[in-house]
């Protein structure tokens, strides 16, 4: 190992989702229950088994319960067992994803869940409350938002690199197109980059087919030291590198409205950790969190897929799509599900599945090796998680 | 069938007043913005970096700022964006938003844009590239709060970056 650093083979051993979108049928500790049994059945495990739960949910005005990991705890599986809610924004759910590699990778069980519910269409003023995560002192007042926040950077990128709205537009037709084939995508929808150009301008040049639908939703895995994993499936997720960066609170302060300073420095530390050089090559498929299309643009600069500024040729090279170089998102991404607190471990999910072999019409041929990117804050927190089939340093 | 059954809705609502203590950086910054429209930045001791707007501490170097610098009141809209939408309980669009980066200011600061035509984000895109220079606008009446500057206007003084 390159890093000199004895490491634990860890490997996510079970995955359950459930389908996104409205669930008016369904309470939100119904949707817990419906994630964590299916990951426990998919791991063939039962729940006496679980040595510790990780909770996820993202701004809590979103679901209207405050700290709704009081009330999701027994749908959670944790009623007699270590609990803990993790919270990084938009990232939140790999955050728990990552809670529960350090509990099996430092030995303190053989085997954790981390389990993120959503529910996104309950509120009726969204962008309100997610306003209220901005500075009151300083920001508030200006109505900066989602939307607004990655407009801004959707503008600095267009300034910056000369980026268009078409090779954006891309980017929405494609993830919309592979969520045809994801039995779980809230949206499906097959459309053309003219028909993303002519959606509703929200925050220009944001248009709605730019952004998310509200998706209501939770995602659970299971994750297990080498020994159980091993018993338990014949071919686990290994993670081969694992990695999160935080950067500062104000908008401001960022040289560039980019993912450079944490997602970028987060990818060379996994990068080095699961041995990747060249990472267009050797990543055969990658699940990225990219709630506006823009979001995806810099994720896969920041990811080192193309240069700094490239994103737009990327897209117009064709190579993320399913026939593509490096395919990007066939479940549709999050242009087509946003469950917010449950997006980010959806993409863990995704990637587990595709080295499984198991992602069904939507899986890629071959994957040896899957990366997982998610975001948080107002462009603040990045994760990138390698997966692979085969385990490093075990 | 699960899917069969009828499931009912509960209101609810989140309706709660706080009052958030500033700080005295920040206070002193407000003001100087109501007292003499004055723009204030902290500067960093180790990086040397002017914050705006103004914190007591430099996350980076992790130290305490310790010297007020004045800024402004001119600089530069690195970025912008034109909001159409009206968003449930937000302000009534269109208004633009820019981050803007003033003249011996080290960040940026977010801000309204204002006396530009919100109807052509295009154009503005263009001044954007070109260095798109503006001043700030104080309100007449001001209360000592980030208000206290109405807007950022346009401004043409042949001063480039």
């Amino acid at each position: 190992m390159r890093n000199g650093r004895r490491r634990t083979a860890v490997g996510v051993v079970g995955v359950g989702q459930t389908r996104y979108g409205r669930r008016d049928e369904v309470s939100t500790p119904d949707l817990v229950f419906e994630a964590v049994t299916a990951a426990l059945a998919h791991a063939r495990l039962d729940r006496a088994e679980i040595g510790a739960v990780f909770f996820a949910s993202a701004p809590d005005a979103l679901i209207g319960v405050n700290e709704p990991d009081q009330w999701c705890a027994g749908a959670a599986g944790a009623v007699g067992k270590p609990y803990l809610r993790i919270s990084t924004g938009g990232s939140t759910g790999s955050s728990a994803a990552i809670a529960a590699y350090y509990a099996v990778a430092s030995g303190r069980c053989e085997v954790a869940l981390a389990v993120a519910v959503e529910r996104a269409n309950e509120s009726r003023a969204v962008q309100l409350l997610m306003n209220t995560n901005f500075d009151p002192i300083y920001e508030r007042e200006f109505a900066i938002n989602a939307i607004s926040c990655y407009a801004l950077a959707t503008a600095d990128h267009m300034v910056r690199y000369g980026t268009t709205e078409e090779q954006l537009a891309k980017i929405s037709v494609r993830n919309h197109r592979n969520a045809l084939r994801n039995p779980y995508a809230h949206l499906k929808l097959d459309i053309t980059v003219d028909d993303v150009l002519r959606s509703r301008m929200l925050c220009w040049p944001v248009k709605l087919l730019d952004t998310c639908p509200r998706s209501d939703g939770a995602c659970a895995i299971v994750i297990a030291s080498g020994a159980r994993a091993r018993d338990l499936r014949p071919k686990p997720a290994w993670v081969q590198g694992l990695q999160s960066f935080s950067d500062g609170y104000f908008l401001g302060d960022r040289e560039i409205l980019s993912y450079r300073d944490h997602l970028a420095l987060a990818a060379q530390e996994a990068y080095r950790q699961a041995d990747v050089i060249d990472p267009l090559k050797e990543i055969d498929v990658a699940e990225l969190q990219n709630p506006f299309t823009i979001s995806e643009a810099m994720a896969v600069e920041a990811l080192g897929f193309c240069e700094v500024g490239g994103a737009g040729a990327f897209v117009d090279a064709g190579l993320p799509e399913m026939a593509g170089e490096l395919p990007i998102n066939p479940s549709g991404g999050v242009l087509s599900s946003n469950p917010v607190g449950a997006t980010s471990l959806v993409r863990v999910a995704e990637a587990a599945l595709q080295v499984m072999g198991e992602a069904d019409a939507r899986q890629v041929r071959g994957v040896r090796r899957a990366l997982a990117q998610c975001s948080g804050g107002a462009i603040q927190f990045g994760t990138v998680v390698i997966l692979g089939d085969e385990p490093i340093g075990g | 069938m699960e899917s069969q059954e009828r499931s009912t809705r509960i209101a609810g609502r989140w309706d709660i007043p706080y009052e958030y203590a500033a700080g005295v950086t920040a206070t002193r910054f407000f003001q100087e913005l109501k007292d003499h429209q004055r723009i204030l930045g902290r500067r960093c001791p180790e990086c040397r970096r002017v914050l705006l707007p103004p914190r007591a501490f430099c996350e980076r170097c992790f130290v305490r700022t310790d010297e007020w610098v004045e800024v402004g009141p001119k600089g530069y809209v690195e970025t912008f964006t034109v909001t159409y939408e009206a968003f449930a309980g937000l302000r009534q669009p269109p208004y633009v938003i820019g981050l803007i980066k003033l003249d011996g200011a080290s960040t940026k600061l977010a801000h309204f844009v204002g006396e530009v035509n919100a109807t052509k984000p295009d154009a503005l895109l263009a001044r954007v590239k070109d260095g798109f220079r503006v001043e700030a606008v104080f309100k007449t009446e001001r209360h000592g709060s980030i208000l206290d500057i109405e807007y950022f206007r346009p401004v043409a003084d042949g001063v480039r970056a």
